[in-house]
């Protein structure tokens, strides 16, 4: 370090009110700095109450014009939230932003301390890591790469196709794609939505049509995402085409091929098991595209190889027993993932008996029998399909605030269950209890339909079910079945018969969540939620540049929360698209070529395809184009022939040094 | 360099080690004979009667040449490393054990309680009066005393300055010869030295780059041992193969020996210019291309290294980043 020359360092501690002020000796810390770090550069180190202020900045920029200051240390919060600010700073006063550098005395000290003098200590520790560090930067330009304006979507549901529909309307193109034949999602099972009761297909099919025709958006249902490269601006994409057998250029949507199909198949998606479907078909009626699929489980000509009714009645020839998938290769700017949630899984929860006993619902089916183009045409009815039930029991929080399963709320249970008591008496006139544990009604005009639904005679049981059985205990019991509860206002067990019970499971990540994260670059929450940038001031956005989520991919939520999440997220989008470039962080990983053996221990690593073996020098390279700095090659490079910058080993190895206050000449702490 | 007419001095020593750098010192043949004629060698244990005193008499800065082999163990080890260090101009740390603490640097796992345990208790040691040694004994012709253990052993470079590294276990001899070339052309003036801190006598990249074994895209589904596979593959590389190799973090200058025989390479030459340590390096680098999703998957592919402190710190335990001062980065 002797014959670099001297940097003039700045250090900043920043109070944050009382934040970090409250814990820290902020003076000390600063004054500390001056007198201790001096040997390393340290010209000047100031406190002030919020240097993320506008006065807290132009502190800054005032010292490094006026005296000269080469590099700058901020100690304040974590990187994640003010880095920038100090970075545009430092920009302002004609410095390269890269030689800022943050130390977070406030995540990393005033937060998880209590000790005041072991807190500043720290903060010492801390500054003195930064110091040594930002001594080590070097300058960084930014790189600005176009934008391509084309968005994907993923998931068809209300989440997705809001957000596909503000993007189209903007007049950028959309590619939507969506596992199942139709776009609609969860919402399209429904019958009514609260609180208002508006009628779940009306609300949603105008959205679905629009979606279908709209001149900006390619829809690809049948699909799936099956490969995602590149970076925010040009992702390329492969989306797995599923073969629908049907040519959707000559299909009419007529629905002769379905009329005519011999073969029905218990729907197990759309109508929750309790309707058939035939072997060829669109899931319900107002289904976006209109094009029937064929399923190749179960059609007759897949398994016998005769039949082929369908291709003899099509009047326009659109069956193709031949398709095959497609595998389509599409570019797009910026993805929006919404894709949706599964229900929780009733038979879990054993001891409520679904799947056991017949007359227990799962919510989902409970809202297929409500609908009136539901398998019952809106009739409730038990299992027998003619019996109207004369009492009805709803058991809410099934999974959800339960640590046998999930621990978090699922949001929608309370007012679900709020919802099937009121089309239960409305429908039935039937007895109807609601089992809860806290009656969850947030958010506008939930509460007042609470209220309406007490006032309208359904009975609230404060209590989480222990069990319901068949098992009775006296005559008043007998064919009934029987909910075992804890009433906790009332202070007493109690036994009450029904005819039918509802869970209102709630709801669960989708399955292969964790493995579509890991597709598009985004982490998961523990339980298997797509983690959002910032849970407060960034919902919408990823870690990783130019992907978003919306809707209840990121947790659980209600209609009105999906769609605004939906155009959320197609509001950063269209932000993203309208700057027309994008500038990336200049952390990119480099071979030095003369240490590389070119062992190819580095060589599939890159998640984003930027490395390069060329056989012929027996070297990798790595092109900074796609290389977006995640530093996994740089940690696997055995030869340490792989650096990255901003990361590189002699800013860690100074970094460390200051943190241990190696760096201090010998007057002590 | 000047050398006032008089042939200049070499000396050559051995701290904690085995003896075996010594034997290729000698085993650059004829090359010796270039030694003894333009060096005037004035301490050599190994080679020629000599006494510390003798050297103690030695006019400072009087030695040119110091080969240093072996790690600083005991408090002899650490006063003949400070004498030599005192009396000679070019100190190089010879050897794996002077550089980085090559096998005795493993007995830095233990304390030296454990060590003289060991040594002196084990199933191979019937000792069944607990007799151990100790540091000082009196007999009728007075107090007898014996080099006292320190509590780790240390490369060369904790101890003492050093100008130049020349790693290796031995250090080949090819290399010993040419390193013995340069230093005659520099006592000439026909040649410079390198900058000091510079690690002499080796490649300038990784075994790999010496190994002829064919590459491609490493995937590995289980570590095995080279004696449980039948047969190996004679031209892919080892790796590859599931078999632990060194080779990705070694520094190169051995030809990649073992290799081209079929066996590992097992890091004597120690961490390449980039490395900071050795261990950490290899073994991200190996889990690097292990080829599981699930952590038990994961784990039991890597249970496949039966030793993975032997494994990767075979060389350099005594001189890496975590069980060590950070000297032995810092100046390379």
């Amino acid at each position: 370090m002797s014959e670099k020359k001297q940097e003039r360092v700045g250090v900043y501690v920043c109070h944050c009110g009382s934040n970090i002020a409250g814990v820290v000796d902020v003076f000390d810390v600063a004054s500390w700095a001056e007198e201790n770090l001096k040997h390393q550069g340290v010209v000047i180190a100031r406190e002030y109450k919020f240097m993320c202020s506008s006065l807290g900045q132009e502190l800054i920029e005032k010292d490094i014009k006026e005296l000269g200051l080469t590099r700058v240390v901020v100690a304040a919060c974590s990187p994640h939230l003010h880095e920038k600010t100090f970075r545009t700073a430092a920009k302002n006063a004609g410095l390269n932003p890269y030689l800022v550098e943050l130390a977070s005395i406030r995540e990393q000290v005033s937060w998880v301390h209590t000790d005041k003098a072991v807190a500043t200590k720290k903060s010492k520790a801390v500054v003195a890591g930064a110091v040594s560090r930002v001594i080590e930067n070097v300058p960084l330009e930014e790189l600005k790469v176009p934008i391509n304006p084309n968005t994907l979507v993923v998931g068809g549901g209300i989440a997705g196709i809001q957000a596909a529909l503000e993007i189209a309307n903007a007049g950028f193109h959309v590619y939507l794609v969506e596992r199942e034949p139709s776009i609609g999602g969860h919402m399209a099972q429904f019958d009514k939505t609260f609180p208002t009761l508006d009628c779940s297909a009306c609300i949603l099919t105008p959205r679905m049509v629009e979606a279908g025709t709209h001149p900006n958006i390619t829809l690809m249902t049948w699909s799936e995402v099956v490969n995602v490269s590149g970076y925010v601006g040009s992702f390329n994409v492969t989306v797995k085409k599923k073969a629908r057998f049907v040519n959707e250029e000559l299909c009419t949507g007529c629905g002769i091929c379905e009329e005519k199909c011999p073969k029905k198949v218990i729907d197990e998606v759309f109508e929750a098991g309790l309707g058939y479907r035939k072997a060829v078909y669109t899931p319900f009626a107002q289904a976006v595209p209109k094009y029937p699929v064929m399923d190749r489980e179960n059609c007759t000509y897949f398994i016998k190889g005769t039949c082929k009714a369908c291709e003899k009645f099509c009047p326009t020839g659109a069956i193709d027993f031949k398709q095959e998938d497609q595998l389509i290769n599409i570019e797009v700017g910026n993805i929006i993932l919404a894709t949706g949630y599964d229900l929780f899984d009733a038979r879990r929860v054993s001891n409520y008996g679904y799947g056991r006993l017949p007359n227990v619902f799962t919510s989902l089916e409970f809202e297929r029998l409500s609908n009136a183009a539901g398998p019952t045409n809106g009739n409730i009815v038990m299992r027998d399909g003619k019996t109207t039930p004369k009492s009805v029991g709803i058991i809410h929080c099934v999974g959800s605030r339960d640590k046998n399963f999930n621990n978090y709320c699922s949001v929608i249970c309370c007012m679900q269950g709020l919802k099937f008591a009121h089309l239960v008496h409305e429908r039935t006139g039937a007895t109807v209890y609601n089992f809860y544990i806290d009656m969850r009604t947030a958010y506008k005009a939930y509460d007042e339909f609470y209220q309406r639904v007490l006032e309208e005679g359904t009975l609230f049981v404060r209590g989480k079910v222990a069990e319901v059985t068949n098992a009775a205990r006296n005559e008043h019991e007998r064919g009934k079945l029987i909910i075992q509860v804890e009433d906790t206002l009332a202070g007493k067990q109690r036994r009450i018969p029904v005819d039918m019970v509802i869970l209102s499971s709630g709801l669960q990540p989708r399955a292969d969540s964790k493995e579509v994260g890991k597709l598009f670059g985004i982490s998961c929450s523990t339980d298997g939620w797509f983690t959002e940038k910032h849970p407060k001031l960034d919902p919408v956005a990823t870690m990783t540049e130019g992907i978003y989520i919306a809707g209840c991919s990121q947790g659980p939520k209600d209609i009105p929360s999906s769609v605004a999440q939906g155009a959320a997220a197609s509001a950063r989008v269209l932000d993203k698209i309208l700057q027309r470039e994008v500038a990336l962080e200049p952390i990119k990983a480099s071979v030095n070529q003369e240490m590389c053996s070119g062992c190819r221990i580095c060589n599939g690593l890159c998640p984003f395809n930027a490395i390069t073996f060329h056989e012929d020098l027996m070297v990798t390279e790595i092109n900074p184009a796609l290389c977006q700095g995640c530093g996994t090659c740089v940690a696997a490079c055995p030869a340490g022939a792989i650096s990255g910058t901003g990361f590189s080993d002699q800013q860690i190895m100074a970094q460390i040094d200051g943190l241990l206050l190696r760096n201090l000449e010998p007057v002590g702490v | 360099m000047t050398v006032n007419g008089k042939k200049p001095k070499f000396a050559m020593y051995w701290a904690a080690s085995c003896g075996g750098c010594e034997i290729a010192v000698l085993n650059i043949h004829e090359k010796i004979l270039d030694v003894d004629a333009n060096f005037d060698v004035v301490f050599w244990p190994v080679a020629m009667d000599a006494k510390y005193k003798d050297v103690e008499a030695m006019e400072d800065g009087s030695i040119l040449l110091t080969l240093f082999n072996g790690g600083i163990r005991n408090d002899e080890n650490e006063h003949l490393a400070k004498l030599l260090r005192r009396k000679t101009k070019i100190l190089v740390a010879f050897g794996s054990c002077a550089c980085e603490g090559c096998i005795p640097g493993l007995a830095n796992l233990g304390n030296v309680g454990e060590i003289v345990h060991t040594a002196f208790n084990t199933i191979t040691t019937d000792n069944p009066h607990e007799i151990y040694p100790r540091i000082s004994f009196d007999v009728p012709e007075g107090e007898l005393h014996i080099p006292k253990l320190a509590p780790m052993l240390r490369p060369l470079d904790q101890v003492v300055d050093v100008d130049y590294y020349m790693p290796g276990c031995p250090p080949e001899s090819h290399q010993i010869a040419a390193v013995v070339d340069l230093v005659i052309k520099v006592v000439k003036g026909e040649a410079e030295l390198p900058p000091k801190g510079s690690v002499i006598g080796v490649g300038d990249s990784t075994v790999c780059d010496e190994c002829p074994r064919a590459r491609n895209v490493k995937t590995i589904k289980s570590f095995k041992r080279i004696q449980d596979i039948a047969p190996v593959d004679p031209d892919l590389c080892l790796l590859e193969q599931g078999i632990p190799c060194n080779g990705p973090a070694t520094r190169s200058g051995c030809n990649a020996r073992c290799p081209n025989v079929g066996a590992q390479c097992i890091g004597c030459y120690g961490p390449a210019e980039g490395v900071i340590d050795y261990g950490a390096r290899l073994i991200t680098a190996f889990a690097s291309v292990v080829d599981a999703k699930e952590p038990e998957e994961i784990e039991q592919i890597l249970d496949g290294i039966p030793d993975p402190t032997g494994q990767v710190y075979r060389f350099n335990l005594a001189g890496s980043l975590l069980k060590a001062n950070r000297e032995a980065w810092k100046v390379k």
